[in-house]
């Protein structure tokens, strides 16, 4: 069901949480990505090439009240594939009010919003799935054993409605569309046994 | 000048210590031409109160007021009212209504004998019948009865109100003719003869009595659509425009409807009793004429414009239309929400500002930087599908064609570009604004790098791809500038970023090639 689910980058030199997301969005209709003023500066602007659509609207935003703002804009609108709006820091104006009534917009319209915090704290949130999504070392790259091969991700899912939180090490099997599982080469076991449909 | 110090003797274009003679009580202030000008550039823009057609003619103002009059109770209602509120500014306006522009130009600056006034130039009012006047053959002065008044009112006129220069001007007193009359029984043939060059009497004279068109420049031939609102009383609330703008919509939309346009910038006038004018304007992503979304977009920017004094009248113009055909504005909502989408993008640019909400478009470029180029959501309201992916863009078409061709791809659903797998991972995800150097430990200069720090925290490779390298462009870029070769890195945590070196060693460009973090890769 599409909500609003809020997103941790583990740390805001990690760009691994894009990949994590883009893999959820449909990409049949425009995405509306909209960014503030020091996530842009601090971890980058989002760069079309690299992204599986071009149909994309960017949003810079001076602060994190005109993101907000923005964000529940294009959550109104049920012709997005999907609001990303990344906010730095601990702003004053991001609080539950304003996370519940992206919530709410969301499920009435039918547009999925992920709501991107870096260098944030998970206070209180009205966000009906936080997860905290890291880098992992990448799979194998058959062509050539040095290189960086597909994405992995160490994707945790510390609240949510409805369903247990949990902790897994994903990569994204484009073909099947479906989150996999990856053996994990740490101490941890191996995942809880089940399988993430995206 | 004011009138008092022309009663006491002072006279334009005498010297300030004569005045000061006649009268030690004289306040003498600089001019100020570019002040004067400005101040005109603004009242023109005032005047637009009475015709759309306004022009800033040397030191007075010219308007069109051909089929204007009626609004304003007849030409000499309009004539009271432009002086009136002319007084009301403290300026005294010289105003004279004439069947020709150069007819009323002389007027409104030389008083005539009988008529006797004597104030300050400052507008001129013109009404002209221009397509009454071309294709007659010219006999002598074939004129209506109201116009032998006018050429009676004229021949009294000294030659100078012909707009001559100087030199002719004093080249026709020494002949004897003074006036425009005594011009005006000479035989044409006769006065073209003497007075052949760029200053033709003969030309000045056919003028002024409408023989020959003079047109006001810049004026539009197409009139954009206009409702006006004028208020009884100066409304000084801060609601004042939110409520004009409701009134004015309705019948701005019935017009667009009428010539089947949308709006793409529309721009709400205030005028007020200063004379000063308070503009507000939008533009849209997708034409349009529906008079919520209009009314929505201009009502925060109506409700900041300040009365100040108040405003006295509204103008609602579409500034800039495209053709909208009936069908377009059903009920029934496109499937692709291409509206709904166009919507948001005039919501957010609005508020935002048009530089902040953008779509990207690829340019032809190699530099990674230059070749994702933003540009304004509004101008490209959906991108044209095919072939947008990584690197560069085979793409012939100028920017006019490209424009036309997202226009028509606009309502056409092209397939999302499908991503080509050896291309797959290939470009990062992000991009930082400005590549940040970094210090990297290598194996040899040309080699694999080992380790870098980024940002005060060092970053261990673990894996690394590469060089990618990219040339500098030469067509475009200084000779000094480096190529690059950029590595994909993986950092012993998983993450991935794009770095690259710049330049070679040795290659004559600068001292030792610079490490610089670029992307992020998702």
């Amino acid at each position: 069901m599409p909500t609003l689910s809020e997103l941790f980058a583990a740390s805001p030199r990690d760009g691994g949480w894009a990949g994590f997301l883009l893999a959820q969005v449909g990409i049949s209709k425009p995405l509306l990505w909209v960014q503030d003023r020091m996530a842009i500066l601090e971890s980058g602007r989002v760069h079309p090439p690299g992204l599986p659509s071009q149909n994309l609207i960017h949003v810079e935003a001076r602060d994190a009240r005109d993101a907000l703002w923005a964000m529940e804009e294009g959550v109104r609108c049920s012709a997005l594939s999907c609001v990303i709006g990344e906010i730095w820091g601990d702003p004053r104006a991001l609080d539950f009010i304003a996370t519940r009534r992206l919530a709410v917009a969301s499920e009435r319209s039918g547009t999925p919003c992920w709501l991107v915090r870096l260098g944030g704290t998970a206070n209180l949130s009205g966000a009906r799935m936080r997860w905290r999504i890291g880098s992992a070392p990448s799979l194998i790259n058959p062509l050539d054993p040095k290189a960086p091969g597909l994405p992995a991700w160490d994707a945790e899912l510390f609240r949510a409605r409805g369903m247990p939180p949990g902790r897994w090490s994903l990569a994204h099997d484009r073909a099947a569309g479906r989150f996999d599982l990856v053996a994990e080469p740490r101490d941890r076991a191996l995942g809880e046994g089940e399988r993430l449909t995206a | 000048m004011t009138h008092a110090a022309a009663e006491r003797g002072a006279r334009p274009g005498a010297r300030l210590t004569d005045a000061r003679a006649l009268d030690p009580a004289l306040v003498a202030i600089p001019a100020d031409p570019d002040g004067d000008a400005a101040l005109l550039q603004r009242l023109a823009k005032w005047a637009g109160r009475w015709s759309p057609l306004v022009e800033v003619d040397g030191d007075g103002l010219r308007l069109d007021v051909s089929g204007v009059a009626h609004l304003f109770g007849g030409e000499e209602g309009l004539v009271r009212d432009i002086r009136q509120r002319f007084a009301r500014l403290g300026l005294t306006a010289r105003v004279a209504i004439a069947a020709t522009a150069a007819a009323a130009w002389a007027l409104a600056r030389f008083p005539s004998p009988q008529r006797g006034e004597g104030d300050s130039a400052k507008l001129s009012g013109v009404r002209e019948n221009k397509a009454d006047r071309i294709g007659r053959t010219p006999s002598p002065y074939p004129l209506p009865a109201g116009e032998r008044e006018l050429v009676s009112a004229l021949s009294v006129l000294h030659v100078s109100a012909l707009r001559l220069d100087p030199d002719t001007v004093r080249t026709l007193e020494r002949l004897g003719l003074k006036t425009i009359g005594a011009l005006m029984d000479m035989p044409r043939l006769a006065l073209a003869r003497r007075f052949r060059g760029a200053e033709d009497v003969v030309d000045a004279l056919d003028r002024m009595l409408g023989r020959k068109p003079e047109p006001l420049t810049a004026a539009p031939v197409d009139l954009p659509p206009r409702a006006l609102l004028k208020l009884e009383e100066p409304a000084t609330h801060p609601e004042a425009p939110g409520q004009a703008l409701e009134r004015l919509i309705p019948e701005l939309v019935r017009q667009l409807q009428e010539r089947r346009l949308g709006a793409r910038r529309l721009a709400l006038v205030g005028y007020r009793v200063d004379g000063s004018v308070g503009v507000a304007s939008v533009a849209t992503a997708i034409p349009s004429r529906e008079p919520k979304h209009l009314l929505r977009l201009l009502a925060d920017k109506a409700a900041a414009l300040n009365p100040e004094f108040g405003f006295d009248a509204f103008a609602l113009t579409a500034e800039w239309t495209e053709d909208l055909s009936a069908a377009q504005d059903s009920l029934v909502e496109e499937p692709s929400g291409e509206r709904d989408i166009a919507r948001l993008v005039d919501r957010l640019s609005v508020k935002l500002g048009p530089q902040r909400v953008r779509r990207p478009q690829a340019k032809e470029s190699h530099l990674p930087e230059q070749a994702s180029g933003w540009v304004s959501a509004l101008h490209l309201p959906s991108p044209s599908g095919e072939g947008r992916r990584g690197g560069v863009r085979p793409n012939g078409l100028n920017a006019r064609e490209r424009a036309s061709e997202a226009a028509s791809s606009r309502f056409i659903r092209h397939p999302p570009p499908s991503p080509s797998l050896e291309r797959e991972g290939m470009r990062p995800q992000r991009l930082l604004d400005r590549p940040e150097a970094i210090d990297v430990i290598y194996a040899t200069p040309e080699g694999m790098p080992r380790r870098f720090v980024w940002r005060r925290a060092v970053h261990d490779i673990a894996r690394a791809e590469g060089p990618e390298r990219i040339a500098p462009e030469w067509w475009r870029q200084p000779s000094s500038a480096r190529l690059r070769d950029y590595y994909r890195v993986e950092d012993g945590e998983g993450r991935r970023y794009w770095i690259y070196r710049e330049g070679l060693v040795g290659d004559g460009r600068g001292e030792a090639p610079g490490w610089f973090m670029h992307g992020m890769f998702g």
